[in-house]
Order: C-alpha cells, then sequence, then structure tokens
C-alpha cells in the first residue's frame, strides 16, 4: 500500500471505531436475564441501540441484526444502583482537601449543592463502576443537622452534566448523636435538633408563602437556605433523614406529618421496631449496609432487618452508607449478598439495588430494569452476581462498555 | 419444690459431665481437614477436649461409647485464626513513649466483650488480640482461645511450662508518627532509629544476663520492657509489625534481619509491590481484605489479590479481621474474596487456618483437623467460601462456643436488639456447653 493510501484506511478506521463507539448498537445475551419486570429470562437477549434498550426477550424470539456487537455472560442484570452513598464528594485519599461530604460550619445548610463538588474522576466512582453500579444517589453526609443536598448520577468518567440524572434529589438530615454539633454548639441535645429543625422549616414555610402572595414588588429577598427547604416544603424533594434509634426515627415520622413533607428513612437501625408507624406513613426506608459494624447508635442493627422491612410491605433500598475510614466505601452489590444470604429472596435482594431503588430515588422512568426504552445501563456476570467467587464481566452505562476488566 | 431443683441440677451435671467424658463423633459431614484432601463423608471423633479420629466414615472406627452427631450434609472446618484482632478492648501503651515493651494488653482485656461472641459466631477459636498502632511499640499481644469464659485467665494458651503465649505489637508508617508528638517520631527514619535504638539497648541487656550466668548478684536491675525484648530476640516472642507502604515493608525486615527477631507483617497492604522479596526474607504476611482501597493514605494501593499475589511468590499467607475494621462474623468473606481474587480454594482455606497457627507457633496444636489436635472446629451449613453459608456450630477444645440453633447466639450472629451488650457467659456445667 503506497502512503497515502495507507493514511487514508487508518483515518477511515479511525472514523469507523470512532462512530461504532459514538453509536454502540450492542446485543447482550444472557444465561440468564433479570430484567426486574418479570421473571427471569432463560437464553435472553438485550438489544441495545443508541444508548437505550431497543428490546428484551428469548433468544428464540430476538434475533440480532447484523451489526451488534454480541457480549455474552452467563448473569444479565440491570446496571446496579447504589440508593445512598458519599462517593464522589468524599475521596478515597481521606485528607482534608478531598472531603467535600461534610460542612461543619453551621448546623443546618440545605443551600449546599452536591453538584459543586461531585468529582466523576474520583478513584472511588471508578471503583464502583468496576462492580457493576452504574447509578448512585450520592453528596453530603450524615453528621450535621442538615448537611446539605444530594443528587442522582451515573458512574460515569468525565464531565458530571451528561451523567447527572437528578442534581438536587433530597436534602440530607441527621438525627440522633451522629447530627448534634461539636464543642458546646447547637445543637447539643436530640429536642434541641429537633427544635432548630422545626424551626427552619416554619421559616420556610414563611419564606414560601411571601414568595407565593406578595406582589412583584415586595417579595422577599432571594434566600438559597430557604429556597432548598422550600422545595421540601413544597413536595418537589424528601428530606433523607439519617436515624438509628427508634427515638430518632419516631422523630422524623412526627416532623413528617407535622409539615406535611416526603421524607425518607436512612439507616434506620432500629426500624424493626416501628414497622407499623413507618408503614402507616408510607415512608419508605433505604435500609444501612446489610454487614455494617454494629455500634453505638447501631448497636442493636441487625442483617435482616431488610427482609423485616420487605415482608412488611415497606418500600425498601440498599446503600453503601459512608464509611470514615479503611475501607473508604463499601460496595452495594456485596451488600445485597449478605441480604440475600439473610432473609431477602434473590431477585428481592436484587430489585433493592435496581428497581425497588429507582423507585424511592424517582428514576425508574430511566434506570432499574431491562425494559425496552429505558437507558442501556447493564451489568453481567459470570455466575450468581451474589457469590464472594462470582465476577462482574463487563459494566454497560448508556449503551457504551464502561469497564471488561473482570472484578 | 426445691428438692425437685437440685435433683434436676444434679442430673443436668451428670450429664454435661458424662458428655464429656464419652467421646463424641461427628458423621456424615464433608470434613476439610486443611492437613489433607477434603474428605467426601467423614467422620470427627473428639474427645476430652482433642480430636481422637478423622477419617471417611467408611473406614474410621468410631469407639462404641461415642456419642454421635449425624451432621449429614454440612461441612466441617477447623476453628479459624484470626491472627490480628482488637476484640475484648485491651489497651496498649499511652501517651507517654513510642516504645513500651513492658505493657501488657492482658491487662485490661475484657473477656464479656460482644466482640468475643461475635467472633466465636464467625467461627473465629483462635485469635492474635493486640494493642493498636499509634506506637511504634505498644504492647504485648496475646494468643487466646475463645472458650466459654468470662475472665481473660480462662483464655490463656499456655505451653508445657506454663508460659502465656503472646508476641509483640510494633507498627511503622504513619499511625505511629506524630507531628510534634515529644518522644515520638516526626519521620520514618526517625521511628526506625527509635526501633534500634531500643534493640541495641535490649542486646546489652541481655548480654549482663548471659555474663551474670548463675551469678544472680550480677544480673542486670529487673526491666519489665527489657525482659519482653530479650524473649524477641531469643525467638521465644514474635514481632507482629503493622505496616502498609512498600518502603515500610521493607523497612520491617531489614530490623528483623538486623536484630535477629521473628517477624509477621500485618496489614501489608503494599506486600503485592515486593512480594519477591518478602518471600525472600521468609517473612508471613497476615493480610486484610477490604470492600475498598482508600481511607488513609497508606491504604490506597490496597488490593483485593494482595494475598494471591503474595501467595504466587512463596510467602505464607494467613488473613485477619483487625476487628473492627472488619466484621469478625465475616471472617470467611476473607478468603472467599481472594478466591474471586485469584488465590486457590485451598491455600486460601489454609490461610484462614493453618497459616494462622503457624505464625501464632501454635501449628502443634490448632489449624488442622489431625488427630492429638486440639478439637477447635466448625460446623458450616455448606461450601465455606459461599456467601448463602452459615457458621452453625463452633467448638473449642470440644465445647460448643456458639451454636446458632439457640435463640441467644442466634442475636449475636445475626444482630438485633440487645446484641450489642457485653454479656456474662454461662459457663462450666452449662447443659450444652459440651456435647
Amino acid at each position: 500500500m503506497r502512503r497515502p493510501a495507507a493514511a487514508a484506511f487508518l483515518t477511515l478506521c479511525a472514523v469507523l471505531l470512532a462512530s461504532s463507539a459514538a453509536l454502540a448498537q450492542v446485543a447482550v445475551r444472557g444465561e440468564t436475564v433479570y430484567t426486574m419486570t418479570g421473571p427471569p429470562i432463560r437464553d435472553g437477549i438485550v438489544l441495545i441501540r443508541d444508548g437505550k434498550i431497543e428490546r428484551v426477550g428469548p433468544a428464540s424470539q430476538v434475533s440480532v441484526p447484523a451489526g451488534y456487537r454480541t457480549l455474552t455472560a452467563k448473569v444479565v442484570t440491570p446496571g446496579l444502583i447504589d440508593a445512598h452513598t458519599v462517593v464522589g464528594l468524599s475521596g478515597y485519599l481521606n485528607q482534608p482537601g478531598d472531603q467535600d461530604q461534610l460542612e461543619t460550619s453551621a448546623p443546618i445548610q440545605p443551600e449546599l449543592r452536591a453538584i459543586d463538588a461531585y468529582n466523576a474522576r474520583e478513584t472511588l466512582v471508578g471503583y464502583l463502576r468496576g462492580f457493576g453500579i452504574t447509578t448512585i444517589h450520592t453528596g453530603h453526609g450524615p453528621g450535621a443537622l442538615v448537611s446539605g443536598q444530594t443528587m442522582i448520577v451515573k458512574t460515569r468518567d468525565g464531565a458530571t452534566e451528561p451523567s447527572i440524572l437528578n442534581p438536587a434529589a433530597m436534602i440530607a438530615v441527621t438525627l440522633g448523636n451522629a447530627g448534634l454539633a461539636q464543642a458546646g454548639r447547637s445543637p447539643g441535645t436530640r429536642s434541641k435538633a429537633i427544635a432548630m429543625l422545626r424551626t427552619e422549616l416554619i421559616k420556610a414555610q414563611e419564606y414560601l408563602a411571601k414568595v407565593e402572595t406578595s406582589a412583584a414588588d415586595k417579595k422577599p429577598e432571594r434566600n438559597l437556605r430557604l429556597d432548598a427547604l422550600g422545595r421540601v416544603i413544597k413536595g418537589e424533594i424528601p428530606l433523607l433523614i439519617t436515624a438509628h434509634r427508634a427515638t430518632d426515627l419516631l422523630s422524623a415520622l412526627r416532623i413528617a406529618k407535622e409539615f406535611k413533607i416526603r421524607i425518607v428513612l436512612d439507616g434506620a437501625a432500629e426500624s424493626y421496631l416501628l414497622i407499623d408507624q413507618i408503614k402507616a406513613a408510607g415512608i419508605p426506608v433505604i435500609i444501612h449496609p446489610t454487614m455494617a459494624r454494629a455500634g453505638g447508635e447501631t448497636e442493636n442493627l441487625s442483617m435482616e432487618t431488610a427482609s423485616t422491612l420487605l415482608k412488611a410491605g415497606i418500600p425498601l433500598a440498599l446503600q453503601s452508607g459512608f464509611e470514615s475510614y479503611v475501607p473508604k466505601t463499601r460496595v452495594v452489590l456485596f451488600e445485597a449478598g449478605a441480604a440475600a444470604s439473610n432473609g431477602l429472596s434473590f431477585e428481592q435482594a436484587l430489585a433493592a439495588v435496581t428497581i425497588s431503588a429507582a423507585r424511592i430515588l424517582g428514576i425508574d422512568g430511566r434506570v432499574g430494569s431491562l425494559q425496552a426504552g429505558k437507558d442501556a445501563d447493564l451489568a453481567l456476570f459470570d455466575g450468581d452476581p451474589f457469590e464472594f467467587t462470582s465476577h462482574v464481566t463487563t459494566v454497560i452505562i448508556d449503551g457504551q462498555v464502561v469497564s471488561q476488566e473482570v472484578r | 419444690m426445691r428438692l425437685i431443683f437440685i435433683l434436676l441440677l444434679t442430673i443436668l451435671c451428670a450429664a454435661a459431665v458424662s458428655a464429656q467424658e464419652r467421646p463424641q463423633a461427628f458423621v456424615g459431614a464433608q470434613i476439610l481437614t486443611i492437613s489433607g484432601p477434603p474428605i467426601a463423608n467423614g467422620v470427627l471423633v473428639v474427645h476430652r477436649g482433642r480430636i481422637i479420629a478423622v477419617g471417611p466414615s467408611a473406614s474410621t472406627q468410631v469407639p462404641a461409647e461415642a456419642e454421635r452427631h449425624d451432621v449429614t450434609g454440612k461441612v466441617i472446618m477447623p476453628g479459624l485464626v484470626d491472627t490480628h484482632s482488637h476484640i475484648g478492648g485491651g489497651s496498649g501503651g499511652d501517651g507517654s513513649a513510642p516504645l513500651q515493651p513492658d505493657v501488657r494488653l492482658f491487662d485490661s482485656f475484657d473477656a464479656r466483650d460482644s466482640g468475643l461472641k461475635r467472633a466465636r459466631a464467625g467461627g473465629i477459636t483462635t485469635v492474635n488480640v493486640m494493642p493498636g498502632s499509634g506506637h511504634l511499640l505498644s504492647g504485648q499481644t496475646l494468643y487466646l482461645k475463645l472458650r466459654n469464659a468470662n475472665t481473660i485467665d480462662d483464655l490463656l494458651i499456655r505451653d508445657a511450662q506454663g508460659v502465656i503465649a503472646g508476641g509483640v505489637k510494633m507498627a511503622n508508617g504513619t499511625n505511629s508518627i506524630r507531628a510534634g508528638g515529644g518522644a515520638f517520631p516526626g519521620t520514618r527514619s526517625k521511628s526506625a532509629a527509635l526501633a534500634r535504638e531500643m534493640f541495641v539497648k535490649a542486646q546489652g541487656y541481655r548480654d549482663k544476663i548471659r555474663a551474670a550466668g548463675s551469678d544472680k548478684d550480677k544480673l542486670p536491675p529487673r526491666d519489665l520492657g527489657m525482659e519482653t525484648l530479650v524473649e524477641v530476640l531469643d525467638g521465644k516472642r514474635t514481632v507482629h509489625f503493622h505496616t502498609h507502604r512498600q518502603d515500610d515493608i521493607q523497612t520491617a525486615l531489614r530490623l528483623s534481619k538486623e536484630f535477629g527477631f521473628k517477624i509477621v507483617l500485618q496489614h501489608v497492604s503494599e506486600g503485592w509491590r515486593v512480594a519477591d522479596e518478602i518471600a525472600k526474607a521468609g517473612a508471613p504476611c497476615s493480610v486484610i481484605v477490604v470492600d475498598s482501597p482508600g481511607g488513609k493514605i497508606e491504604a490506597i494501593n490496597l488490593v483485593m489479590d494482595n494475598g494471591a499475589k503474595l501467595d504466587r511468590a512463596g510467602v505464607l499467607v494467613g488473613f485477619h479481621t483487625d476487628d473492627n475494621v472488619t466484621e469478625s462474623r465475616l471472617f470467611l468473606r476473607s478468603a472467599a474474596m481472594s478466591v474471586r481474587a485469584g488465590m486457590s480454594r485451598d491455600k486460601a482455606l489454609y490461610a484462614m487456618t493453618m497459616a494462622g497457627a503457624r505464625m501464632l507457633d501454635l501449628q502443634g496444636r490448632v489449624g488442622t483437623l489431625e488427630s492429638g489436635k486440639d478439637a477447635d472446629f466448625i460446623v458450616l451449613s455448606g461450601d465455606p467460601l459461599s456467601v448463602y453459608t452459615k457458621v452453625l456450630e463452633t467448638f473449642v477444645e470440644g465445647g460448643r462456643v456458639f451454636d446458632r440453633s439457640r435463640p441467644e447466639d442466634r442475636l449475636i450472629a445475626v444482630g438485633g436488639y440487645g446484641a450489642g451488650r457485653n454479656q456474662i457467659l454461662h459457663v462450666h456445667g452449662e447443659e450444652d456447653d459440651q456435647r
């Protein structure tokens, strides 16, 4: 081949490669495909076109069109969802410069946005992605009465904006000892914390009323903090209330009732003591990691709480939570495995990290199940996804193969 | 009424005694002896705290007087050896000095700590409990058997001479460095210099003892720290060396070589980077398996296949919980996750048991299921490496210390209201203490 021809050929190849990557048409064939919309499909095929799921069904009914790249696996599931983490804000170095999940300068700071601190290239984001976790609900962590906002984002590398599903998903509240301030500052007691929270929510109600009823020239000055809480008052977003002891969980339910706001219980170690109350209030629970350490406020946690809540019909999702030391994060896939070993059925545990998590997070229109029209987020495994000795073999986000490392 | 109670108690005590007197045979399980290939349908016979027979059901004689327990479909393997744990809440040195060999964890250990119950629920029967890593040398460690006991004395392991088994905890890297910490080091080089100075002094102390011979008047004044270090220099007490970064690992090996002490490298996060050097030094590695890297600068290169890589390089690899960095009830995960990352099944199970026993110099008593060894074993519901498997029972020296079918033990294994509370154990003559 002469040199100009060779160059032209290489250019053509590069163009073809680039375009095939951008508009990947992929067929994933699994010995078992868990769609989460119905029973698992034996020898199933998921067709992916332009980042979305095109078709799902048994190989006997779905043929792979020409030009599709075919990937195979023993087990195929929707991309996993971690319903609560701090990854992306709480970096793996655990040094002051990479811990953006908690600002302790004031006890109530709902105006702090997660998107202003999320680092899509943080090592642990990539680490989770390798284990099939394609969507995370992350943001401000526990540790202050109102620590800030959370966001929902795909674990894709690169710029944050294209991966965002919801830039302001919830506002994080911590009740109990973990939400108290240090060094003699308020809140110093549980009762004080609730008084402060109620005061702030009343302020938001009043602010909102003024904004809505005042004439254009008499609107109150814009207040970022009350803007954020106003969204909660309006029912647009819920409070994510981290609480473990029964006392604190009851306080959370009381707040929800008083202000007629949406809340999601988070952690909830002693929630098994309050099944009737939580169920009657219709509140979902993002339960603590199944294998979380028991101690302090979580000394009474049980690995079977997920099962107890689910049996009562309470909407439930699993999470990796917050780790302050080594390891810097848990992996929600492993926590789901532990749940499947402690009372949940295989599919219940899988739902808690896919479709059920998506519903609680309000993103089930896009992710959480393998259904035509939804985002093509998939995790491929070489065996039972929950077995310690199985591996994640391929991870797909928005139709792109983002990991083929065997993990 | 009272008479009936006493009568009942007498019968129960008699039952307990006879249970101890009669050999106990566990029949029909798959037995992983660790010393040989798995036995598909095996029998394990224990008597008076020791194993008296183990082998295939078809060819192993069960004594006629033995009480038989059908464990068909279950898996039996040796009790797990945790080579580094903080259950019992024992402390070490205080803030007064970076090197405190005189300090014993023995004097602060709480045998009632719920952590011990969680460890039993996880199948752990032997454990090396250590003080922390905030000192270059934080004190003396203890090797314990997790017998049913309310006091530390009943958990000790003694040799034929009555010497209590245990090591010494040392550390390097960031944990023991304290900027502006007075006597504490501010750099890695200073850390090593302080450790060397201590051992040089101990060598001098030992020289004086040797020179004195049988002349007691010539003995140096007693020094608790120096006496401990002489045991280290004489190879009677192993140094368990907390170390993460590859250069810190090499520093620990250099110290061990210079002063000739026995070393077990603990954590060894970057061990995979210097696996050949570790193998060449003949230093065993007690590895921690965690779910992600990071959390501290020294752990950013912690990888799941650390154990697999060290093993392939020829290093003796064991595991530890570092409880509560990882959870004692889930200790078997360490082996399973290492298999996920490329370690062989056999090596991973060996690492959970016999490798740990060797690191604690207890290989003659624990770590495998062989005649003559201590009857420390666990009964599992299935494959030890499966997420779905449960530890059903844990035995230490023939005594049952955990039984998942008992509600109070199940509470510990699963968690729930009251699981975290410290509890006093019922011991001595409890009817199901020994079966």
